[in-house]
């Protein structure tokens, strides 16, 4: 099927229009959680679920003494003091991410449009899908939990690899080669695209984990603590991000390993065989067996917290270098890129 | 596990089957036996533990990478012979330790055939005690229902033995596993558990790594595969002198394998139009199960192959046979087509023609086959897409000795370039006295000096075709289903427990008379659990003060 040129040209103005507005959203973000000082970012995250639990069946009864499992420790204050201007920034961040994420969609629409098939059909096409998941999985969690701090730690990652994509790896829109159509391909790269967007959301949980727990222990044996440790002021607790970032994983995995095996089966269609350690597939074995790691190395004793989520970050390296290392650095059977 | 506070007793306990000294927050082991079998167990245990598990996790990962970065001679054996040209010192270390063939390495085998004895050691004993949890009743109410992470009080007006009836009816209404128990001081409590799906699942996932490791090793030893370049009216039946290339896994004997046999009728690509983008590929092939005659028709295509009871046959890549009629001087004709292989994608493709049986002297032909010629290369080697749009051949005929019955294999698709410098194949004349080095279109012709002409009659298309059988990969793909099922439940559900003490209130006989305490707890997932516990209190209150 020929290329829809307007639609393609339209696309990529979204593209340019959702960066800037990403940027943006990521400036505000960043304002809010550097100034933002017992803002509201810092007075929700101190309110932690399973308190609010307590108090709402213990009203019925006598009171009942809190819990010291799940408080955080340090650091955030419930105070409620609102700086209302710095909260404006945080309101402004997030107009402008929904803003963005509706250009974001409409940039991804228009380009299935233009070329007549799912866009997801080259490297492009794919850090524009993987990261549009991404911005929606934040944008869920902010609908349920108080997770504003993340706004500027998922943005950074987003806007860097849209603007990777729009650059680097961009190619005009075209029609898929006939080894590419297939359903189960698409539903690999459908997969793989969700699953990549899920652990983007789990990477920036693990760097604001490690942050936060170097935080908490120099502030526990009252050694100073400087920038960027700085930042942990205003996070949860450590404990409530190390259980994030699992339950962002745990649910990321899964359909992690569902990608996997989909690939495979188009593989034995298209190559006659479904697994044949190219370097794609290699990589997409190690990302897999480091993310079953990470899972294991949270239930094994001494390895829960910082050991497992460094596990974790390896994972998102591997995920990442499979991306975009493996397509320009290692020239493999996956001709997937676009690029040559 | 959850670490819990002092006085909650073993409400945690055998919430999971995580080996006993690997759980977060578990006691160290105590002191250590001595003696040979002590020896023996420990290091068994020590196998099978978590951190080894994690270890050997991790040593895999590691281990795949070379296998990434370095060339492999599974995929690629040019690119390994290219590496040992550029690294001649470096290379032969490198094979010595088997890193170009990465993932049939001793080392490599090493690794996970010892991670997955551990899994299965740790298989052999999780399996039975989570058949036992599945069968054992949902622990004792600890003394300190306070001292859980959840926990909550009420007081209702209804009898002690009303109240837990009306929950106990409850919780199993919301399929919770129930157990009432009476304690001494004439408090009833019920102890209340669900979630046994998660470690159900758990174990499936292991397990099923186990099956899929065991599909893939029947895969290795059973199965076979082959590739096969056919050329349109062309076909080859299953034996392995038909085949180009042919990888049979340990076990299987070549001579015997099962009859199969394949014709191409016609191969056509299809391009986006006005472009040279490919858009579809279309094999039309007969086949027999057996010896006979080809006749049951299947439309090939790539990523939609033929799958018969055990062979599967697929279309993996396509190219142009020139068809070229040679007559000698003494006036024998060779005729036919002659696979070229393609050099890029445009398809310009390069190939040889072989006749050891041209008199007076053996004629060789080599040449370029342009699908669409460019009219601007006067040498017709470029060719501007790969649609057969103004075939060309470029051509150079050879005379002399090819060199086939010396015993040495040569490429079909070219020349002895070793003979060709000797001189012993040299480059004819044409009958105007220049070499024979020329740029014909089909129909068209040229004659030699000696007589001999060539004539470019036109093309065929070919197909190359796997053809093979992998007795593991439905068992495979099997396994991986219900590793995806296990997976699900192991990381979706939650194990959790609540439990209810009733005791009579002082105000006995009077309005609230009975105090309901409660308390909960859950592996993992706290977040989740609170609002849940939340309901089950809410729900065991509300049930209860309206009738009472
Ligand atoms: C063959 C390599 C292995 C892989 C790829 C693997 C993968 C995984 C994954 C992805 C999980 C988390 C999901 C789940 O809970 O189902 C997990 C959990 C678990 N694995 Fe493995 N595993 C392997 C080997 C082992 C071995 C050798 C052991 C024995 C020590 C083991 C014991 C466990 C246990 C106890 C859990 C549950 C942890 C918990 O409930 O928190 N695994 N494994």
């Amino acid at each position: 099927m020929p290329v829809d040129a307007a639609y393609a040209h339209l696309s990529d103005n979204l593209l340019i229009a959702t960066i800037l507005a990403y940027a943006a959203a990521m400036l505000l973000y960043a304002v809010e959680y550097a100034f933002g000082d017992r803002g509201r970012v810092a007075a929700a995250a101190a309110l932690t679920t399973p308190d609010a639990a307590r108090v709402l069946v213990g009203a019925g009864g006598p009171a009942i003494p809190p819990s010291t499992g799940d408080t955080p420790t340090g650091g955030t204050a419930t105070d409620g003091a609102v700086r209302p201007r710095t909260a404006a920034f945080g309101r402004m961040a997030i107009f402008l991410t929904v803003v963005g994420w509706i250009m974001h969609l409409g940039c991804l629409t228009s380009r299935g449009l233009a070329v007549g098939r799912a866009p997801w059909g080259n490297m492009y096409e794919f850090a524009v899908a993987a990261t549009l998941v991404a911005v929606t999985g934040y944008l869920v969690l902010l609908s349920r939990q108080p997770v504003r701090y993340l706004g500027a730690f998922v943005m950074l990652p987003v806007v860097l690899l849209l603007g990777l994509g729009g650059t680097v790896l961009y190619v005009p829109a075209a029609p898929l080669l006939p080894a590419l159509q297939s359903y189960w391909l698409w539903i690999h790269v459908s997969m793989i695209t969700l699953a990549c967007g899920i652990m983007l959301v789990g990477f920036a949980t693990s760097v604001l984990y490690l942050l936060r727990a170097r935080y908490e222990r120099r502030t526990a044996v009252g050694r100073p603590v400087h920038f960027p440790t700085t930042l942990g002021v205003r996070l949860p607790a450590a404990d409530r991000l190390e259980r994030l970032t699992f339950r962002v994983i745990a649910f990321g995995f899964p359909i992690l390993t569902f990608a996997v095996i989909a690939g495979a089966i188009w593989a034995e269609a298209a190559w006659g065989r479904y697994w044949g350690w190219d370097p794609k597939e290699t990589w997409a074995f190690i990302t897999w067996v480091i993310y079953a790691a990470y899972l294991h190395a949270r239930s094994t004793a001494g390895w829960r917290g910082r050991g497992a989520i460094g596990i974790a970050l390896l994972g998102w390296a591997a995920m990442m270098f499979n991306l975009f290392g493996v397509n320009l650095l290692i020239s493999g059977f996956h001709s997937y890129s676009g690029l040559s | 596990m959850t670490v819990l506070d002092r006085g909650a007793g073993d409400a945690g306990a055998r919430l999971s089957t995580v080996p006993p000294g690997d759980a977060p927050g578990s006691a160290p082991p105590g002191p250590v036996p001595a003696g040979p079998l002590a020896l023996l167990r420990r290091s068994w245990r020590q196998l099978t533990s978590m951190r080894t598990a994690l270890l050997l996790l991790f040593l895999l990962a590691v281990a795949a990478v070379p296998g990434s970065v370095l060339p492999q001679r599974g995929l690629n054996q040019i690119k390994v012979d290219d590496y040992f040209a550029q690294h001649p010192h470096l290379a032969p270390v490198l094979d010595r330790l088997s890193l170009f063939d990465t993932f049939a390495a001793p080392w490599f085998a090493g690794i996970y055939l010892l991670l997955f004895v551990s899994l299965i050691g740790c298989l052999s004993s999780r399996v039975p005690q989570h058949g036992r949890a599945l069968l054992r009743r949902p622990p004792d109410t600890p003394r300190h229902l306070d001292r859980l992470p959840q926990s909550a009080e009420f007081r209702t007006d209804a009898e002690v033995e009303t109240v837990a009836a009306s929950i106990h009816s409850g919780l199993r209404r919301a399929r919770w596993r129930v157990e009432r128990r009476a304690e001494a001081d004439g408090a009833v409590t019920l102890s209340a558990e669900k979630g046994y799906l998660r470690e159900t699942g758990n174990l499936l996932f292991h397990l099923a790594l186990v099956v899929l490791l065991f599909a893939i090793a029947m895969g290795g030893l059973f199965g076979w595969k082959a590739t096969v370049l056919v050329t349109e009216g062309d076909g080859f039946c299953d034996s392995v002198s038909s085949y180009d290339a042919f990888e049979p896994g340990r076990l299987v004997d070549g001579q015997h394998l099962p009859p199969f046999c394949v014709r191409l009728d016609d191969f056509t690509a299809g391009y986006v139009p006005g472009t040279s983008q490919p858009a579809s590929f279309h094999a039309r092939i007969r086949y027999a199960a057996g010896a006979a005659e080809p006749d049951r028709p299947y439309d090939l295509r790539v990523n939609s192959p033929l799958r018969t009871a055990g062979t599967r046959v697929y279309l993996l890549g396509h190219g142009f046979s020139p068809v070229i009629t040679v007559t000698d001087p003494t006036g024998q004709v060779f005729s036919g087509p002659s696979a070229f292989l393609p050099a890029d994608a445009t398809l310009a493709s390069t190939g040889a023609v072989k006749l050891p049986d041209a008199r007076p002297k053996q004629i060789g032909l080599d040449g370029v086959f342009t699908p669409d010629r460019d009219p601007a290369d006067r040498l017709g080697l470029r060719s501007l897409s790969p649609r057969p749009l103004d075939p060309g051949l470029s051509i150079r005929v050879y005379e002399g000795d090819l060199g086939l019955d010396s015993g040495a294999p040569q490429s079909v698709y070219s020349l002895d370039a070793g003979r060709i410098a000797a001189k012993r194949l040299r480059l004819a004349a044409l009958a105007d006295g220049r070499p024979a080095r020329v740029v014909i279109g089909p129909g068209q012709s040229v004659r030699l000096a000696d007589g001999t002409t060539v004539r470019f009659d036109g093309y065929r298309e070919w197909a190359r075709i796997q053809v093979g059988r992998d007795p593991g990969q439905v068992p495979a793909l099997g396994s991986a289903a219900v590793m995806v099922l296990g997976l699900l439940l192991s990381l979706r559900v939650r194990r959790r427990r609540v439990w209810f003490r009733f005791s009579p209130a002082e105000s006995a006989g009077g309005p609230r008379r009975t105090l309901v305490a409660a308390g909960g707890l859950a592996r993992d997932d706290a977040e989740a659990f609170g609002p849940e516990f939340v309901r089950v209190v809410q729900s065991a209150q509300g049930g209860r003060s309206g009738a009472g």
